[in-house]
This record gives C-alpha cells, sequence and structure tokens, in this order.
C-alpha cells in the first residue's frame, strides 16, 4: 500500500487538491504544503491548543488528524475566520483588552472561542466567565494568564447578544 | 515529533476493516485519533497501516431497547454530551462526559476509543465497570459480547482480540429507582484524573443497595472498592471509608498517599450524589 496520497479538499473556502504522506497531520500539511502559517505546532500531542482548527463546522487539533483524512472535507484556519470577517470582533477586543502578548495561542485561542460563541448565539444565550473557561480549558497561553482573554470573550459574547436583541426588536 | 511513515486505508465495512487486520499484524485502528495520533506523533508507537473506521456506517448512534442503552463504538463524546437519551437513560455518562479532555477533543474522540484504549486514568471504562456494562466486539470468528468483569485486563490491556473491533457498548437504561455518582480530581479541567469515582446503585426505600463504586486512576484498570459498596448500602459513609482498601501507585500527579486520601474524599462527594433523589 502506498505511503502518499492524493487528497482534495476545500481550504478556507478554496478547493486544494494534493499528494501528500499518509503520516502527513493536518496542521503540517496547512503550514508546509498551503503555506498557511497562522495555525501553529506547540506540544504534537493534543495538549496545547496551538493547531486547534475547524474541520466540517466543528474545531480541533490540528496535530491530531491526518491530512488524508480530510480528504473531502472543509477545513477553515485562521486566516480563513480572519479574512473573512468572522472573528473581526473578537480579534478587536484581544488587542483592546491586551489578550494576547507572543500572539503563539491566539489563532487557536480566537477559533476556539468563536466554536462557543457560535454556539451561545445558537441557544440564544450569553455564555458565562466559567463556561469560557471550560472551553478554553484545552489551549494554553504562557504570556497572559488568561484572564484577559476570557474578559475579551465575555464582552464580544455581550456586544453580539445585544446585536443580537436590536436585531429583533 | 512526527509520525514514523504509514500507509493509511480508510474502510467502509467491518469485515474489510477484520480482513486488513488479519493481513497485517502491525496495524492499527483510527478511530478518533485523540490518543493514538499522540502516541504516533511521540513515536510511541510505529504501526505500517493505519485502517481508519470513522468511514464504516452504523457504528455511531445512541438507541434504547426496552431495558438497555447501546453506543455505538464511533459515537464521538460530543454527541454522547449533547444526548437527549443519555441525559435520562445513561445519567452517569452524562456526569461523566463534561470531564474528559476538552471541547476539540470531544469533537473528534469516540466512546468506542476510549474503552479499547483502556486508559487507567479514563472516566468510561470506570463508568463501563460501575454500570455493570457490557462490550460488543467483532472479529474473525463472528460477534461475542464480553461482560465488563471479564473486559479490563491490565495496563492499556482488554480482552479484545488482536483482530477485534470494539462495535458498541450496553448499559442498563435508567430508571426511577436508579441513583448514579460521579467525581474526579484533576489539575486542570478536562486533564486526566488523578483519582475518579463513578458509582451506581439502586434506591431501596430509604437507603441504598446494589451499590457500585468504580475506582480510576488509582491501579492498571478501574477497580471496584467492594468493601465500601457493602458499607455504603448500610448507609454508613464512615465506614465506607475507613473500608476503602485500594493500593494506588505514585505516579507523576500525586503519591499513593495522597491519592488515598483523595479517594476516600471523593467517596463522601459521592455518596451524597447516590443518597440524593435523582430525576
Ligand atoms: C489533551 C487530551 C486530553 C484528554 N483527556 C482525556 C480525559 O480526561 N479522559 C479521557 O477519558 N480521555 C481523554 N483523552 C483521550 C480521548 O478521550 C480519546 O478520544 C479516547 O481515549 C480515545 O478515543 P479515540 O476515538 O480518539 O481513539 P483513537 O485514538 O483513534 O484510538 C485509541 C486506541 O484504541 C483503538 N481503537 C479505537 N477504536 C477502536 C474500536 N472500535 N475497536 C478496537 N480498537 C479501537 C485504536 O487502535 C488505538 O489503539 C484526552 C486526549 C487528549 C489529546
Ligand atoms: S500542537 Fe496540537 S495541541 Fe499542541
Ligand atoms: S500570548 Fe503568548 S502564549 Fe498566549
Amino acid at each position: 500500500m502506498s505511503m502518499d496520497m492524493d487528497i482534495t479538499l476545500t481550504v478556507n473556502g478554496e478547493a486544494v487538491s494534493e499528494r501528500v504522506e499518509a503520516r502527513k497531520t493536518l496542521v503540517d500539511f496547512v503550514r508546509e504544503d498551503l503555506g498557511l502559517t497562522g495555525s501553529h505546532v506547540g506540544c504534537e500531542h493534543g495538549v496545547c491548543g496551538a493547531c486547534t482548527m475547524r474541520v466540517d463546522g466543528v474545531i480541533v487539533r490540528g496535530c491530531l488528524m491526518l491530512a488524508v483524512q480530510c480528504d473531502g472535507a472543509v477545513v477553515e484556519t485562521i486566516e480563513g475566520l480572519s479574512d473573512s470577517g468572522e472573528v473581526a470582533d473578537l480579534q478587536a477586543a484581544f488587542e483592546q483588552r491586551n489578550a494576547l502578548q507572543c500572539g503563539y495561542c491566539t489563532p487557536g485561542m480566537l477559533t476556539a472561542a468563536q466554536e462557543l460563541l457560535q454556539q451561545a448565539q445558537a441557544n440564544n444565550a450569553v455564555p458565562s466567565r466559567e463556561e469560557i473557561r471550560e472551553h478554553i480549558s484545552g489551549n494554553y497561553c504562557r504570556c497572559t494568564g488568561y484572564h484577559a482573554i476570557v474578559d475579551a470573550v465575555e464582552s464580544v459574547a455581550q456586544e453580539r447578544s445585544k446585536a443580537r436583541a436590536g436585531a429583533q426588536s | 515529533m512526527k509520525p514514523a511513515p504509514f500507509a493509511y486505508k480508510k474502510v467502509r465495512a467491518l469485515d474489510e476493516a477484520i480482513a486488513l487486520m488479519g493481513e497485517n499484524l502491525d496495524a492499527r485502528l483510527l478511530a478518533g485519533g485523540q490518543s493514538l495520533m499522540a502516541t504516533l506523533n511521540m513515536r510511541l508507537s510505529a504501526p505500517n497501516l493505519l485502517i481508519d473506521i470513522n468511514g464504516i456506517g452504523g457504528l455511531d448512534g445512541i438507541a434504547r431497547n426496552g431495558d438497555t442503552i447501546e453506543i455505538g463504538a464511533l459515537t464521538r463524546h460530543v454527541q454522547a454530551e449533547r444526548s437527549d437519551t443519555i441525559a435520562r437513560y445513561a445519567p452517569l455518562i452524562a456526569r461523566a462526559m463534561p470531564f474528559i479532555g476538552h471541547a476539540a477533543i470531544r469533537n473528534r474522540g469516540t466512546l468506542g476509543g476510549s474503552i479499547a484504549f483502556a486508559d487507567p486514568a479514563a472516566e468510561l471504562p470506570a463508568c463501563l465497570l460501575a454500570l455493570d456494562g457490557e462490550v460488543t466486539a467483532q472479529g474473525p470468528k463472528g460477534k461475542r459480547s464480553i461482560r465488563t468483569s471479564d473486559y479490563f485486563k491490565g495496563l492499556y490491556e482488554t480482552a479484545l482480540g488482536p483482530q477485534e473491533i470494539l462495535t458498541a457498548i450496553r448499559l442498563p437504561a435508567a430508571d426511577g429507582n436508579t441513583r448514579t455518582g460521579f467525581a474526579e480530581l484533576a489539575r486542570r479541567h478536562g486533564d486526566y484524573a488523578i483519582v475518579g469515582l463513578a458509582a451506581s446503585a439502586r434506591a431501596d426505600g430509604k437507603g441504598l443497595k446494589d451499590v457500585r463504586l468504580a475506582y480510576f486512576g488509582v491501579g492498571n484498570t478501574p477497580l471496584r472498592a467492594t468493601k465500601s459498596e457493602a458499607a455504603l448500602a448500610g448507609g454508613d459513609v464512615d465506614a465506607a471509608v475507613a473500608a476503602l482498601d485500594l493500593d494506588p501507585h505514585d505516579d507523576i500527579q500525586a503519591s499513593a498517599a495522597v491519592k488515598k486520601h483523595l479517594a476516600g474524599v471523593l467517596l463522601r462527594r459521592v455518596a451524597a450524589q447516590l443518597m440524593e433523589r435523582q430525576p
């Protein structure tokens, strides 16, 4: 059986066809083969969350999935979330509240936080600080001490909830 | 680190996977990958072939058949976490779910993978033992079911044969008299437990009967504390704590003495949950 395989997938809205080694992880694939270096590689065993990205609509560890498993999948990285404007308010809040210093964890943090905010949107709820902490519990930050990150996510949760209420009335 | 080279095959049927395992004794099954991929990246294992079972239809799903709940092996943690059937008929699993890893891990990890991997500090194997559940498996010789008491054999070692695939777990469906309790201690939310306890019992008048206490993180497999079960059924929590006869080893998380102490702390918490009237 071959160690290389052809895959076709959608990455940030664009169709991509590549030949990859079966052993190549998704995060190495997007960084090395596609040049999308916003997703970071920290621990390579699922613990730090630096490689968090979206596959078929849910967040995953890019280091714990193989690129070949994503044949036919829809992959979104921080570049996609950023370019589409989907996380623009989160990014602004991170900047305003000093929720990043070195920025190594930030793409993963934004991607994880955005999933929680989307779930809150679907349930028309505002996540509590505990829920925010729980949802980003799998993302390590070595700089900020987390409080500023929780503040930033909480402020966006409240703003989006207000915007929803405004849109309904 | 990066995994050593391997070939990859996505299969569509159980038979296909079983046949491939027969031809390739060095192959490994890939389910959620949330344990396996980490071991490959660290080169703790280097199989020559990964058999991806995620494309096999009908292996995920949660169903109630009379007084049994059946959970397909490929059911992802997040599905179980959000399932109304689990909340109502397998409340112990519902209690345990939020403690398993983090959101991104639960989006991919499977219940079957967790029971097959049998990490000694994992929640679900202990839940299965506390509920006296069953594992169903399929291999070259056909299908069989395995009682939990015969399933966990040793450290990461189960009764599954080298060519067998875990297809589902079966649990008794909870009814009005079912009581469950769950608690664990970990350094960071979502990490594997330092010590944990999953428990089930039946209400018996004002007391309890059929108490089953399954500890995890204190030995090579989940372990029952049978002497404490009897004491708890008699209504004596202090005696139940005194009767704990666990023999944990020191590990990177805590010393044996600390683990023993924490086991008692958890027993008091779980006993309180078991005594509560539950919906
Ligand atoms: C950061 C992090 C934290 C975690 N924290 C926890 C935690 O707190 N508690 C916890 O319980 N787990 C935790 N996990 C592990 C997670 O729950 C895994 O999903 C689970 O242990 C394995 O399931 P999987 O589907 O990912 O299996 P895989 O990783 O795909 O497989 C694991 C092993 O089981 C075998 N296998 C898989 N499916 C089958 C099957 N159907 N039949 C036979 N063999 C099979 C594979 O060949 C492999 O050897 C954590 C993981 C990470 C990365
Ligand atoms: S690099 Fe993937 S979780 Fe750390
Ligand atoms: S900002 Fe440096 S790791 Fe989070």
